[in-house]
């Protein structure tokens, strides 16, 4: 059972601060982390790999730092971590970048199940699994909460706002993890202190046979950003302060019934 | 796919439990107005089995053409079925825009298809517009603090999936006249790879219908811990409404995943919307700022919630909340 988890490294959502000021928010201290859905994936990779054996492959395509999120994903027990680096790749939307993932995949070897987060944390856009599976013309399966074997086939729980479909996915596929009734297993410190030792094989466009660089990263991008722009402010009403929480809520009760909202 | 001769507005029509979802009504909608601007026509596609009767509801709510695809291989959702039915439509007819709920099945089903196309697609918008000098669709969405307007110059179709509660549902007129395509696309049983073995019903306690909740009342960090929920729901029983929650507080598993409010949880658009102890970051403001109105309490005169809210209290939620609840017990009980 050969499987390939892809990660993304995003910045930590918890550092980024909000300045009430000029309403923004500041990024620039922000650390990385590995998507946290990325790591639910690796994480049901892993318990499937201790029951019926196989490898656990990292994949991530990112700026060199990116190395840092390989290396926690090795810690927690993957066999294999690739990272493929390219000025080539950057800023392209989910098109251009699932192809490059999905060049990067062909590269990197023959997988049954082939794991990704739902969505990454800072695009949230969620369509980057599925259109690698279209790449690569696999069956795909979105939103999983739970996987298991079922020979060459897997079963797929997958999470809709009032059920939870049970689904027979034929292998090879491509399935999207959600969060899961566990948190992703802890590093493990001797595979730290190994991880730090790896040196990193770096995957680059000119490794990848037949890429057609002209469907890489901005250039390759069908999305094109027109413009960035402030969200509009919705103005600011009535603000009780200073008062016994008795009259507050009198007052928020009298605005409430002259605005016929109860 | 390339632009030329490219025309017509597609809404894709999700039918779940044999009813159309209201995201693709509220689609419609939006789907009229920018046919309009473009001078093209709206088209509606539902695939399912046995719902030759959505066809007249695709027209009452705005559509000049409904396109059927019907047949038992489509009767449960499947990547592989949906997906190949869709872009042969699309090869047939080559629509300049196709919209998609942001639902599960739709969130599944666009990127496949955009991806087979190779066309852009931008998800979760939040506003639609045609630009009337280029006559390209501008897609706005947010972006990290940002709002990002997106083009998709030279592909074809120009797709977008959009989140339930961005845009109102049209009033149906079912007098109007519209055109009833039946399209038969068959996909082989061995082309459909994935199969629903089992539905299993969402147990512990009632399915949060957020979405449509008029009223909602939500906790952020500030509620301590998952125990003090108690209060909202409390609260949010005598007003007839729901419970909703930041992501903060279901990080913490203080509450499920489905109350989580904001960019990466649901989009909610209520009469009254109530944040306790919220502060207001930009993504739970993404997923709650339509809201009719906005009431905020949090001690932090500071907050940024304060900013959007209509009324605001600065105070302790856990003395102002319960004080709330005894009011409105009061006025209900006369
Ligand atoms: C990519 C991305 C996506 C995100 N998506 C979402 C999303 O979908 N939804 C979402 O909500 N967030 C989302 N977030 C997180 C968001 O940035 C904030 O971290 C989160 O909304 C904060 O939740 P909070 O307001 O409950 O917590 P905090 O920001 O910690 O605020 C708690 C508030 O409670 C007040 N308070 C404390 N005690 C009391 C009391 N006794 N009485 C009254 N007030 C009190 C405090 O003054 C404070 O203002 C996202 C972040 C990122 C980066
Ligand atoms: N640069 C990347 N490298 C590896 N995997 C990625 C990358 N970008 C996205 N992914 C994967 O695609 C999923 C969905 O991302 P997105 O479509 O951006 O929300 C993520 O959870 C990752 O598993």
């Amino acid at each position: 059972m050969n499987i390939l988890v892809c990660v993304k490294q995003v910045p930590d959502p918890v550092e980024i601060k909000f300045n009430s000021e000029t309403a923004s928010l500041i990024r620039a201290c922000a650390a990385n982390i590995v998507n946290p859905f990325d790591k639910y994936a690796l994480e049901l990779a892993l318990q499937l790999k201790e029951k019926h054996g196989g490898e656990v492959t990292v994949l991530t395509m990112g700026p060199p730092q990116a190395v840092d999120a390989l290396k926690e994903c090795y810690a927690m027990g993957a066999d294999k971590i690739v990272l493929a680096s390219d000025s080539l790749f950057e800023g392209g939307d989910t098109l251009a970048t699932s192809y490059a993932l999905f060049c990067a995949i062909k590269k990197t070897g023959e997988f049954d199940l082939i794991l990704y987060g739902k969505q990454a944390i800072d695009g949230n856009t969620a369509q980057v699994g599925p259109q690698v599976a279209e790449r690569l013309g696999v069956a795909q399966a979105t939103c999983a909460t739970g996987i298991e074997l079922a020979d060459d086939k897997v079963l797929v729980a997958r999470e809709q706002d009032d059920c939870q479909e049970i689904i027979e996915v034929k292998m090879p596929a491509l399935v999207t993890v959600a969060k899961l009734a566990v948190e992703p297993r802890n590093p493990n410190i001797r595979r730290k202190i190994a991880a730090n030792k790896i040196e990193m094989p770096v995957i680059s466009a000119a490794d990848l046979e037949g890429i057609d660089a002209a469907r890489l990263g901005l250039t390759g991008s069908a999305v094109k950003v027109k413009k960035m722009f402030a969200p509009p402010v919705r103005g600011a009403g009535i603000k009780i302060e200073n008062e016994t929480a008795d009259n507050a809520v009198k007052a928020l009760v009298d605005y409430l019934s002259n605005a016929k909202a109860i | 796919m390339g632009r030329e001769n490219s025309k017509n507005v597609w809404v894709f029509i999700e039918v779940y439990d044999n009813k159309i979802r209201n995201v693709s009504l509220e689609l419609l909608g939006q789907g009229r107005v920018i046919a309009d601007q473009l001078g093209e026509k709206l088209v509606g596609v539902v695939i399912g089995d046995n719902i030759a009767g959505l066809a007249n509801e695709v027209i009452a709510y705005g559509a000049e053409t409904a396109i059927v695809v019907s047949g038992n291989e489509y009767k449960d959702y499947s990547t592989d079925g949906f997906a190949n039915a869709l872009t042969a439509l699309v090869k047939k007819y080559a629509p300049s825009v196709l919209l998609i709920g942001a639902t599960r099945n739709g969130k599944d089903l666009a990127p496949r298809v955009a991806g087979r196309l190779e066309t852009g697609l931008i998800a979760d918008c939040t506003d639609i517009e045609v630009n009337s000098e280029d006559r390209l669709v501008e897609w706005t969405k947010p972006a990290g603090n940002m709002m990002s307007t997106s083009i998709c110059p030279d592909s074809s179709p120009q797709m977008g999936t959009v989140r339930s509660n961005v845009f109102k549902k049209p009033a149906p007129d079912y007098n109007r006249a519209g055109e009833i395509v039946a399209e038969d696309i068959g996909t082989k049983a061995d082309d459909i790879r994935t199969k629903i073995v089992e539905i299993i019903k969402t147990v512990q306690g009632e399915t949060v219908n957020l979405e449509e909740a008029e009223i909602i009342v939500s906790g952020g960090r500030g509620m301590k811990g998952p125990e003090n929920f108690a209060i909202l729901k409390e609260l949010a029983d005598i007003l007839g409404g729901s419970v909703g929650a930041s992501r903060a507080a279901v990080d913490a598993d203080w509450m499920p995943y489905a109350h989580q409010v904001g960019q990466t949880g649901k989009t909610v658009k209520p009469k009254i919307y109530l944040a306790c102890g919220i502060s207001g970051a930009i993504q739970h403001l993404a997923g709650m700022s339509s809201s009719d109105l906005i009431i905020a309490i949090n001690k932090d005169p500071e907050a940024p919630i304060f900013n959007v809210a209509d009324f605001g209290i600065v105070g302790d939620l856990f003395e102002v909340v319960p004080l709330l609840t005894k009011e409105f017990r009061r006025i209900k009980n006369g």
